[in-house]
């Protein structure tokens, strides 16, 4: 059976994943209820606002279900939002905002600023030959990374692209550009793709 | 990792104000004139919100003229939420405008709601680094803002009717068209963008791709949860709600409930479980009991 990789689609750019992930190949399905994750391959979580996607986390039956799955291993991209969504240590968060804690990361919510800082660079990730364009808006910043965790791409001295184990985050959002190298990389580590 | 410096940083490009219109897609943004309303917005799931004195039902009984709001009620707004914050400038009025962004809020509407500064020239948004929603009645409406710089279009509706016939009528009037724009040939692609008064180049856009170039939200007489959802089924990427919310009975519940369908908008039992026990919705008003069109203004 061709593997199938889920894109939480409660809230925010969604859609904007599903086209970088079928440019790699590979086909997508929408999350929004426990049973959509049924038989999944692999999960990415989109940017957006993390506080309404905790919400409707919760009021979904999402969270329990997903929260399963992840610490069973099922691999994850969490990018701006879904970062957060994935981080142990969330600061500057709501206090009833929620997380599944997956990844050894403190990460501050809009650590970057407001929209009028959000911006676009160049960032040199490990194991790529080309730069990879990066835009971020109103971006979280990765304030810790824990010991067991490997940074694949850093902007003035701080860390934007980790993964421990089958957890992948960025602060950015690689599905606002043409280039899906990072859903390739992401895919392709995980095996559900050669 | 290498030691090299880290490449320049590029803000205020149309990439980045794009961005956030493209994080607000399948949400909801509440129109909020206190911290109070501000903070009951957040709790319930809005993705962001729209500070304003008034909501737009008021600012029809009250008459008179509406302008951008007092900066310090924006601060209040912004220093309660953590979300994005945007605020409305009347259209063509582009000292509002940069009183905003030195403000620092999210997103400026340049809105019908307000009482127009200039009757022939709406703001060049290129100008700004701070992105710009607008309103639409129709699709080469659309076009003009977008060719103007805006980020984000939203159609317009009637704002303060809680009545959503408008809102349909001018988001089947949008992508209607654009759906027949995907079925001209390339010589006709000329004629529709005379017939639309567009840039061609936006119109040949829209024949390859079969949609705008920036996000289409819809807004102006949101009410229910089910008006949500019938915006989201008619193709618009999210939805703002004005008066709505906090001119019914119980805006906290009808807020989450509104959120919910937006998300769920296909999923009609899901919808029927948020619609149940929400107290009254705004009462609203019949397009043949008001004296003024907002969606009129604008050109």
């Amino acid at each position: 059976m061709e593997p199938v990789v889920g894109v939480l689609a409660l809230q925010g750019a969604f859609a904007a994943h599903e086209r970088a992930l079928a440019q790699v190949g590979v086909a997508t399905r929408q999350v929004r209820l426990p049973e959509h994750l049924h038989g999944l391959a692999a999960l990415v979580m989109p940017g957006g606002e993390s506080t309404t996607m905790s919400n409707l986390l919760t009021s979904s039956g999402l969270f329990d279900e997903l929260k399963g799955r992840l610490i069973d291993g099922l691999p994850v991209f969490g990018t701006c939002a879904g970062m957060i969504l994935l981080a142990s240590e969330v600061l500057d968060g709501r206090p009833d905002q929620r997380s599944f804690g997956v990844i050894d990361i403190a990460v501050r919510r809009n650590g970057y600023g407001r929209q009028i800082d959000s911006f676009e660079t160049d960032l040199a990730v490990v194991g790529e030959a080309e730069p990879f364009h990066a835009v971020f808006i109103r971006a979280p910043k990765m304030e810790r990374c824990g010991d067991g965790v490997e940074v694949l791409a850093e902007h003035d001295g701080v860390p934007v692209l980790a993964r421990q184990g089958s957890v992948t985050v960025a602060s950015f959002h690689p599905e606002l550009t043409d280039d899906a190298r990072l859903h390739g990389m992401f895919v392709r580590h995980h095996g559900i793709i050669q | 990792m290498s030691d090299q410096s880290s490449a320049p940083r590029a803000t205020g490009t149309y990439r980045v104000k794009r961005g956030l219109a493209e994080m607000l897609k399948g949400g909801v943004i509440m129109d909020v004139v206190t911290p109070e309303q501000a903070k009951i917005a957040e709790d319930s799931g809005a993705t962001a919100v729209m500070a304003l004195e008034r909501v737009p039902a008021d600012i029809r009984k009250d008459g008179g003229v509406a302008r951008m709001s007092d900066p310090e009620m924006i601060e209040g707004i912004k220093a309660a939420v953590t979300i994005p914050v945007m605020a409305k400038v009347r259209i063509g009025h582009f000292v509002e405008a940069q009183i905003l962004q030195a403000l620092g809020v999210d997103y400026i509407d340049e809105s019908e709601v307000l009482t127009p500064a200039d009757e022939t020239h709406h703001i060049d948004k290129f100008g700004f680094a701070v992105p710009f929603v607008c309103g639409a009645t129709n699709l080469g409406e659309a076009l003009r803002r977008i060719s103007e710089g805006a980020c984000m279009i939203r159609s317009k509706g009637e704002a303060g009717t809680g009545n959503v016939v408008e809102a349909v009528r001018h988001l089947r009037n949008i992508i209607g068209d654009m759906r027949k724009i995907t079925q001209a040939d390339s010589a006709e692609l000329f004629q529709w963008a005379k017939q639309l008064q567009a840039p061609l180049p936006l119109v040949q856009e829209i024949a390859e791709t079969g949609w705008l170039p920036v996000p289409m939200f819809c807004a102006g007489g949101i009410a229910t949860p089910a008006d949500a959802a019938l915006a989201m089924q008619l193709g618009a990427e999210a939805v703002f709600v004005g008066s709505g919310i906090f001119k019914s009975d119980e805006p906290a519940r009808r807020a989450r409930a509104i959120v919910e369908a937006t998300t769920h908008f296909r999923d009609a039992d899901i919808l029927a479980k948020v619609s149940r026990g929400l107290g009254a919705p705004m009462t609203g008003i019949g397009m043949d009991e008001i004296n003024q069109r907002y969606a009129e203004r604008g050109w």
